[in-house]
């Protein structure tokens, strides 16, 4: 391939939450990143390479965001970056059929940088809402280029870099000034905006109901419902299939490995293999459900009504609507919901939000809630049993969160101003992908990093006394709380995934040398071993209120940079689940 | 008619006269365009009334109701 010099051009992608800035990044770039219709989403600063013909663009991906002097997190690394002069172009994104509002954001850029591009996106959504801009006419007024584009359509992308490519290569844009750029913007939108038809239809009437008075919460508990039903569900025969397609390569490296010493096969296939084969059997199928069919909430817009129903209960516990949506992303991963925190404006209620979020049970604990609760109260359905543990885990965390936001983290003035953008089509094809590869894959693999060491360890463990010298260890504290040694200690173990908390605690109970030893092994191991159904109510009381896993651990040490912060996201739901199952024996017996 | 915001009915219009919410508040509705002289819109109330939706410049915001006692407006 012949080496030609090439020109690279930093270009820096600016404009509001929700206006498709992330979709027209991907769609230049190819690059996949998430994109979420729902304010606060783009993270960090994303970038990705563009090559047309003999130049290269780099094209970064802003934090979506109302000004370049705000206070937050996302508002700084924007407005800092912008201001820097670091970008060769800055490109000022704009919704076209909510132009007045983006103007505000593109006249400050306008304002600070002598090379900037205004693109005008979602020009198919305004055109189909009946709104028209006179194009022409911004880019007199403005004194930049603009350039309409459809990214999610693929539309006007090659406008949009040629025009970067000219503005790079020209003269310096005379400097522009306006007195109040929130005048100037509604002055523009007058001028180059026209409505030709009510900006009434389909969208408001659906909103209307699903934020009613009479509809909003039924229809919110019901959605939240069917999805946790379908997860529940649907991941059973995916499991299953797993499970068996995964101990006929058992079959295959067991009769591969047969010259291989005694320990180094145990070490490597009854360990390594067999934790890491389990860990993706039980993990991967729910996750693959949930995330898709959350993303869908996610990509219709449904999030932010959520977040505007609910706002009302978590007020009362000092939160706001947004830490309700981390809650229900949680449910899929708590790590996802730690992540998600980042919506919530006030780092108090930021910081409590995380420290609870592990308390929602994720659907690695449902195999746990649904052996133990079929096995001791059959007449309920599983769905149902689910669904009753994640409405007690959630008024846990919110029980939680209430206690810290008055207590250590008070605060001062709880505000919730939350954008609600139109409801849009979901683009199926982009969910299926993003969901599955952003956030399916990349949980599965971390945890694989964490399960397959110590699976080693695990099977080292019970294939030395040491294992039943450790549960025996923990008996005397685990008899205190109302359960045993056993059960502690599988939750211990459970450590890099909850998924492993039944398998090794079948394994200790039966004296299996391996999980490979319990595959098939149900909930008749709990009932020869004595439990109650007592053991098993404070059992699934522990499964919902513990020590997050290590996945979960890492991302709330990424997200909050502090170890003590961290020890205490993983000293609270313990001493809360603690606490419970003290309570419960005393009461139960 | 002059009003607190938290007063008007969903469907009704207004214009903002003043903005007297806490400093951190009246800058994040300033960054969304809501300051005196905007025209806005009561969109829908949350179940229990506490979040209201307010659509202005093409977009709908939703804020507590609490909050809008504070923002005076006529209609």
């Amino acid at each position: 391939m012949a080496a030609r010099p090439e020109r690279r051009r930093k270009v820096a992608l600016a404009g509001n939450p929700n206006v498709g800035k992330s979709t027209l990044f991907n769609a230049l770039t190819g690059l996949r990143q998430h994109t979420g219709n729902w304010p606060g989403k783009t993270v960090g600063i994303a970038q990705g390479r563009v090559r047309r013909g003999r130049e290269e663009f780099l094209f970064t991906d802003l934090p979506g965001t109302y000004t370049l002097d705000g206070e937050s997190e996302d508002e700084r690394i924007a407005g800092e970056y912008i201001c820097s002069g670091e970008a060769d172009c800055v490109v000022a994104v704009c919704d076209a059929s909510c132009l007045e509002r983006s103007l505000i954001l593109a006249l400050q850029v306008l304002e600070r940088c002598d090379r900037a591009v205004v693109c005008v996106n979602l020009m198919d959504e305004a055109r189909s809402q009946g709104v028209r801009v006179d194009l022409k006419g911004l880019e007199r007024a403005l004194g930049a280029p603009v350039v309409p584009t459809s990214a999610s359509r693929d539309q006007g992308l090659e406008a949009l870099l040629s025009a970067i490519g000219r503005v790079c290569d020209g003269a310096p844009q005379a400097p522009r000034r306006w007195e109040d750029p929130v005048r100037a913007a509604e002055d523009l939108g007058r001028a180059c905006v026209a409505r030709e038809k009510p900006p009434e239809g389909w969208r408001l009437t659906l909103d209307r109901v699903l934020v009613s008075r009479r509809h909003g919460i039924p229809i919110l508990l019901a959605l939240l419902f069917l999805i946790v039903w379908l997860t529940v569900w649907g991941a059973n025969y995916p499991s299953a299939l797993l499970e068996r397609l995964f101990d006929g390569i058992y079959g295959l490296l067991a009769a591969l490995m047969a010259p291989a010493p005694w320990w180094l096969r145990g070490v490597l296939l009854d360990g390594l293999y067999a934790t890491s084969a389990r860990v993706i059997s039980v993990m991967l199928p729910p996750m693959a459900i949930f995330f898709p069919l959350f993303t869908i909430l996610e990509d219709v817009g449904y999030l932010p009504r959520m977040a505007f129903l609910l706002d009302g209960a978590m007020a009362r516990c000092g939160g706001c609507g947004k830490q309700a949506l981390t809650l229900c992303m949680g449910l899929g991963c708590n790590a996802v919901g730690v992540t998600g925190c980042r919506i919530i404006d006030s780092p108090r209620e930021r910081l409590a939000a995380i420290l609870t979020n592990a308390m929602v049970p994720c659907n690695g604990r449902f195999p746990t809630l649904i052996l133990l609760g079929s096995l001791f109260f059959p007449r309920m359905g599983a769905a149902v049993l689910v669904a009753g543990a994640v409405v007690l885990g959630v008024l846990g965390a919110m029980g939680a969160s209430g206690v810290l936001t008055r207590t250590v983290l008070k605060n001062r003035e709880s505000t919730f101003v939350m954008e609600l953008p139109p409801f849009r089509r979901p683009r199926i094809g982009q969910i299926l992908v993003r969901s599955l590869l952003d956030r399916t894959l990349f949980v599965a693999g971390r945890a694989l990093t964490v399960a397959a060491p110590a699976g080693v360890v695990l099977w080292i463990l019970a294939n030395t006394p040491l294992l039943g010298l450790a549960a025996a260890f923990l008996d005397p504290l685990g008899k205190f709380l109302g359960m045993d040694g056993a059960i502690l200690l599988a939750f211990c173990a459970a450590l890099p995934a909850n998924e492993l908390t039944v398998p090794v605690l079948l394994m200790i109970l039966t004296g299996g040398g391996s999980l490979q030893s319990v595959a098939g092994l149900g909930g008749e191991a709990l009932l020869a071993a004595g439990w109650t159904w007592q053991v098993a109510v404070r059992v699934m009381v522990f499964t919902l209120f513990h020590w997050p896993c290590t996945t979960t651990l890492q991302t709330i040490y990424k997200e909050t940079g502090s170890i003590g912060k961290t020890a205490a996201a993983f000293a609270l739901p313990t001493a809360v689940g603690m606490i419970l199952c003290l309570a419960l024996r005393l009461v139960l017996g | 008619m002059e009003t607190s915001l938290d007063r008007l009915r969903p469907g009704s219009r207004a214009v903002v006269i003043e903005v007297n919410t806490p400093p951190a508040l009246t800058r994040r509705l300033r960054d969304f365009g809501l300051v005196p002289g905007t025209a806005v819109r009561c969109r829908y109330r949350s179940p229990w009334g506490k979040v209201t939706a307010l659509s202005f410049r093409g977009a709908v915001l939703a804020l507590r109701t609490t909050d809008l006692k504070k923002i005076r407006v006529t209609c």
